[in-house]
């Protein structure tokens, strides 16, 4: 291993457990103030709904919201699942079942 | 809570059972995790770093999106440390938010129990501790199981992409990489109960989508994850004041 590649992951390892721990420090004399905590709630909807948007409607980067984005499909028949079954299994089984379709058969 | 009640209730029955939901629950996606390391493992070779630096990489910082783009920056001839960490840094901002909607949880934990969940605090392990306290309320024990099955997942498929890289087809080929979003989608739907709900999802929506067209990096993230749930904080306080 090279001295400057030890510093660089070492510097990365850092700051990235700054980021993950920091909160936990800040509120760990006070308590998450009420205040606060009624609009942390809304942190996970908001999380996960910008961790999806992005990775079906610019899969490539770029805006495709057409019938030839089979992340796109695949998010619409997970997403109906979803919302009729409310099982994780059989959203994820059912999704990864149309996207290996349509990469395999399709394209 | 004491350290000796945190330890009473690890060998109280159903501790075990967590820690295995725990694992159990992340495997589906692992499937996703898997062409990302296998990527990150033949990128760290290809820009030049040994097996040992490409690996111990995974091992330490353990977050696919900055290694990405730290491998990227190395490739392009970029060798100043202090700019790589400083993009890192910047594109792992998005951890305090989640951390901090995490703490009233983890908050009665002992600090050393904190920092270890800390470290494996990734965006998908963030999602299924926060898909089982909406379920069935929070444990520390389910919380490190999905932990422990990425960390374990990630490192060993970057180490796979180290030594195989030659032979892997394209990993991204399949589109396995949609496991994520899929199981996003399944932790979302059921959130979307009320109506401020639903405004916090299409605000986020909308932000994240124009974050991601038009800023840089993970940006669009924090700025969806601040954005949407600042209106759905005041909201709920114009709802509570009877307002709505």
């Amino acid at each position: 291993m090279r001295a400057e590649i030890i510093l660089l992951i070492a510097g990365m390892t850092a700051v990235t457990f700054f980021t993950r721990f920091i909160s936990f420090l800040v509120f760990r004399q006070t308590g998450v103030p009420a205040s606060l905590e009624k609009w942390l709630g809304h942190v996970p909807t908001a999380i996960l709904t910008a961790l999806i948007v992005p990775s079906l409607l610019l899969p490539a980067g770029e805006l495709d919201i057409s019938l030839s984005n089979p992340y796109l499909l695949a998010g619409v028949v997970a997403a109906v699942t979803a919302f009729k079954t409310r099982n994780v299994l059989m959203t994820m089984g059912l999704g990864m079942a149309v996207m290996l379709t349509l990469r395999l058969v399709v394209l | 809570m004491s350290t000796e009640m945190i330890v009473e209730r690890q060998f109280r029955p159903g501790g075990r059972q967590e820690f295995l939901s725990g694992v159990g629950e992340s495997l589906p996606v692992l499937l996703g995790v898997l062409p990302f390391g296998l990527a990150c493992g033949v990128m760290g070779r290809t820009v030049g770093l040994t097996a040992m630096e490409t690996v111990a990489m995974s091992v330490f910082v353990f977050a696919g999106s900055a290694q990405f783009v730290s491998l990227t920056m190395l490739g392009a001839g970029i060798t100043a440390p202090g700019i790589i960490i400083l993009t890192t840094l910047l594109i792992n901002l998005r951890h305090i938010l989640m951390g901090a909607s995490l703490a009233p949880y983890l908050l009665r934990l002992p600090l050393w129990w904190q920092a270890l969940l800390a470290f494996g605090m990734a965006d998908e392990t963030y999602a299924l501790t926060i898909g089982r306290i909406q379920r069935s309320g929070y444990h520390h024990l389910y919380q490190l199981g999905c932990n422990l099955a990425f960390y374990c997942t990630w490192v060993t498929s970057t180490a796979a992409g180290v030594y195989l890289g030659g032979y892997i087809p394209d990993p991204m080929a399949l589109g396995l990489d949609f496991a994520m979003p899929a199981m996003f989608l399944a932790l979302l739907v059921p959130r979307l109960q009320d109506r401020v709900g639903v405004v916090v999802c299409i605000v986020a929506a909308v932000t994240a989508l124009l974050g991601a067209l038009y800023l840089p990096g993970k940006w669009y993230i924090l700025l969806a994850g601040v954005v949407a749930s600042g209106v759905g904080g005041l909201l709920e306080g114009r709802r509570k004041a009877g307002a709505c």
